[in-house]
């Protein structure tokens, strides 16, 4: 592992939701990085090659489907994590976001906690970064 | 008459010349017949050797009797009828047959000697001259030459005895060549005889009159005769018409007419029975007896043609009698139609009248009215016109309108004639049939069919108006459906729109509240956390509608997707317990799970199965205040439908709301405590939820008792 904990990038063109989820994740260990639209998430992502990635669907120029469609084409970003977050709840958007190559769908809204725990699923984790370093801080 | 004498001088000199006698020989060569030649003879014997008469006599074929052959100088009359037979054997012209010479007979009186025998030379001396046959044929004399001398003359008996000699060779000899040629013209006849009968197809049989056979055909040979070494079958069946012939033969011959009758016999070669006619003909065999002849005619094909001749005599009859049936028939026919008809001969008389036909064209013999007689004229001259004009046309069928009067009442009658040509052979017209219908009463259909018509044609006209209008408003609604359909899917895009756009802030407030109440920004007073459940209580809520607004959208534009999978379910009820646990802890009820224990699983939406379960069981919480929720799933075998009931003992419903709870928005007022107003459309989700599962929800409720909402699906969703 290059660094101590998961990278999350936090794409959202909505500033609320953004700023929640990143808070937070961080609150609970994670490290993590944010973009307001497509352009910005796609060139962070090659950037800091992040472990998961919370994508936001209905965004400005290019759009979550698009940019999904691109990271996964790219050898580079092909195995980042890609979590579609999205207000759209019918499920042609569902099977959309899927077959763009979101690994998950979780329709809004969504509580910060039950979130994380998708991020964890998709990490593979028993447990949040936070309560790692307790552990570990409590085993030194 | 003295003796006669020879008269040497001139007679012996004349005869004895060689001349003289060649010119004898030559003249008999010449004569073709017996009498020409003893004629030739006796006028050579009148020149040469000075006989006056002569008579000459010859011997018959059969060599019995003398007969007068020719005569010179004498009665001609007496020398044909002349007969003497052998026989009398004393008689001097037989005993000088004896002679080889020739023998003098005296006249009668002249001597005492026996007279000479008379003939026709009359009462005087005369010398016979033997005919011999000639020194090489042994039939020695053929007949007498009986000469006379002439007055005073002496006959030279050596030329009488040459000339007797000359004749008698040559009677001998046309003699010969006589019964030569009848031998051959009696064989020939026989030849003949027999290439006759031979000839006849019939058999023919000459049989005498014990019935032995004389001569028989081929055809009598073939069914009377069989060789030895004939088959046995044939030579039995030879015997047996031998034997059937010979019984049928008629015995008594005293008149000589043909008798005739039929005899059975047998074909002998395929043994089938032949029917013959027997024609027997007796006929004279000479020497007194009597011979028949037979012909035997095969009349077996003549029988069976006979047999058809009546059979179809017999058919003649049947038919005869048939077609007077028919006639018999037609007369009743025609008596029973009540239209007039009429058959007229090609000269336009009428030959035929039913009674219909009658009273229009005779006059009533009792009633001498004259106006009807006048009106039967008339129409007789009407028909007479149209009948002509039949004739004139070519045509086999004529059909006209004639108006004729009643003649009784005079009232005119439109009457339509048909009449048809009937032709025996080609081109000859035997008859005219004609057939006259009272039309009055068509005419009278024709005025009211008109009006129907009219009438038909009115609403016709008024049928189009309508369709046309039909066919406008049609066009309209069709526009108007276009419309509807567009709005709708306007109203599904906007619902998810409104969906998203109520997401993304309804996000950031549950979030917010739920970060603030996990204590990511320090630890909040009991007060704070109260206010903040508050909070989210309602977020929750405001989701809710939010969702249940989606599904309605998701149904109503048919894009509600559909996951059957196979579940038992109590599985569903542990889920739906699990995710009602807080609303049950809350509510103070008492809430019963109890699912059937052989209840078969079901093979439907899951999903929905408990999204439906979860809304009944929240209304049920809701509305009851106190008492029991119980949820409860049977098993319909014979429907194959699994029945899910929530009931409660709470507020109930109204029958009136009950007609109009499963209404979009249709949740009434009374339903609801003022507390617990939500969107009304929980229940109308729930019920086209479970058509979408091929099932429905049913309601029994009584105000202030309880409800009972029963969720009915089949155990097994078929996707059409």
């Amino acid at each position: 592992m290059k660094r101590g904990a998961p990278l999350v990038l936090v794409v959202d063109d909505f500033a609320a939701g953004r700023e929640l989820c990143a808070e937070y994740l961080s609150f609970r260990g994670y490290e993590v990085a944010t973009a307001t639209d497509g352009a910005e998430a796609l060139n962070k992502a090659f950037e800091l090659e992040p472990d998961v990635i919370l994508m936001d669907l209905s965004l400005p120029a290019i759009d979550g489907w698009e940019a999904t469609r691109r990271l996964r084409s790219d050898p580079r970003t092909r195995a980042i994590k890609i979590i579609a977050l999205t207000a759209h709840a019918l499920e042609a958007e569902r099977a959309r976001a899927l077959e763009a190559g979101c690994d998950e769908v979780v329709t809004k809204p969504v509580i910060p906690r039950e979130l994380e725990l998708v991020v964890r699923r998709q990490l593979g984790r028993e447990t949040t970064p936070a309560e790692d370093r307790a552990s570990e801080r409590g085993a030194r | 008459m003295g003796v006669a004498h020879l008269d040497a001088s001139r007679g012996s000199r004349g005869s004895r010349d060689p001349v003289r006698r060649l010119a004898l020989t030559d003249a008999l060569l010449a004569e073709r017949d017996a009498r020409s030649c003893a004629l030739r003879t006796l006028e050579w014997l009148r020149e040469e050797a000075g006989a006056g008469s002569g008579l000459c006599l010859m011997l018959d074929p059969d060599g019995r009797t003398l007969r007068g052959l020719a005569g010179l100088g004498v009665d001609g009359d007496g020398v044909e009828p002349m007969k003497i037979e052998l026989s009398q054997s004393t008689h001097p012209l037989v005993v000088a047959m004896e002679s080889r010479e020739p023998v003098a007979m005296e006249a009668p009186g002249e001597s005492g000697r026996r007279p000479p025998p008379i003939t026709p030379l009359g009462p005087i001396g005369y010398t016979i001259v033997p005919l011999s046959a000639g020194a090489r044929d042994d039939r020695g004399q053929v007949g007498l030459l009986l000469v006379a001398g002439a007055e005073g003359r002496s006959l030279d008996e050596e030329v009488l005895a040459w000339a007797g000699g000359r004749l008698g060779v040559r009677l001998a000899a046309l003699a010969y060549s006589a019964a030569r040629d009848a031998e051959a013209r009696r064989r020939r006849e026989v030849e003949w005889l027999q290439g006759v009968i031979e000839a006849v197809t019939d058999p023919v049989l000459l049989t005498d009159a014990e019935g032995r056979i004389l001569v028989a055909n081929s055809g009598a040979e073939h069914l009377l005769a069989a060789a030895e070494e004939a088959a046995e079958g044939r030579r039995r069946a030879v015997a047996l018409n031998n034997m059937l012939f010979s019984a049928s033969l008629f015995t008594d011959t005293e008149d000589q007419r043909p008798r005739r009758r039929e005899l059975l016999l047998v074909n002998p070669v395929d043994g089938q029975d032949l029917l013959l006619e027997l024609i027997t003909t007796p006929f004279p065999l000479g020497k007194g007896e009597t011979g028949l002849v037979s012909v035997l005619r095969d009349v077996t094909d003549l029988s069976r043609a006979t047999a058809e001749i009546e059979e179809n005599y017999r058919k003649l009859r049947t038919a005869e009698a048939e077609v007077r049936a028919e006639r018999d028939r037609l007369d009743v026919i025609l008596n029973a139609v009540l239209d007039p008809v009429l058959v007229t001969d090609p000269g336009g008389n009428i030959v035929l009248m039913n009674p219909p036909a009658e009273r229009l064209f005779t006059v009533p013999a009792p009633s001498r009215d004259r106006e009807s007689e006048r009106r039967v004229r008339a129409n007789d001259a009407v028909f007479t016109s149209f009948a002509t004009d039949l004739y004139a046309g070519r045509s086999q069928r004529w059909r006209k309108d004639l108006t004729l009067s009643d003649p009784e009442t005079g009232v005119q009658i439109p009457m339509e004639a048909i009449s048809a040509k009937t032709v025996t052979r080609p081109g000859q017209e035997t008859a005219i049939v004609t057939i006259l219908h009272d039309q009055s009463e068509a005419a009278e259909k024709a005025l009211l069919y008109d009006q129907v018509k009219r009438h038909s044609d009115e609403l016709e006209e008024r049928v189009r108006e309508a369709t046309g209008e039909l066919a406008d408003q049609n066009e309209l609604l069709r526009r108007q459906a276009l419309q509807l359909e567009h709005a709708s899917a306007m109203k599904s895009q906007f619902l998810a729109n409104v969906s998203h756009e109520l997401r993304t802030p309804l996000h950031a407030i549950v979030g917010y509240t739920s970060v603030l109440l996990e204590g990511m920004a320090g630890p909040l007073a009991e007060s704070q956390q109260e206010k903040l459940k508050r909070v989210d209580s309602n977020a929750s809520h405001l989701l809710a509608i939010i969702n249940d607004l989606l599904d309605l959208s998701r149904i109503e534009s048919g894009k509600m997707p559909v996951r059957i999978e196979r579940f038992p379910v109590s599985e569903v009820f542990d889920e739906v317990r699990t995710e009602t646990e807080s609303l049950i802890q809350a509510s103070d009820l008492e809430v019963h799970f109890k699912a059937l224990e052989d209840l078969p699983e079901l093979a439907t939406d899951r999903q929905k199965v408990k999204q439906i379960l979860i809304n009944l069981l929240s209304n049920a919480l809701k509305f009851t205040p106190a008492g029991e929720v119980r949820i409860e799933a049977n098993f319909d075998r014979t429907g194959d439908q699994v029945a899910i009931s929530v009931t409660d003992t709470g507020v109930g419903i109204s029958h009136e709301s009950q007609q109009t709870i499963f209404e979009a928005f249709g949740q009434s007022a009374s339903y609801f405590a003022p507390s617990q107003i939500g969107t009304g459309l929980g229940l109308s989700i729930c019920r086209r939820l479970a058509k979408i599962l091929g099932g429905d929800i049913t309601l029994e409720s009584e105000p202030g008792e309880g409800s009972t909402f029963t969720l009915v699906l089949p155990r097994q969703l078929e996707i059409v």
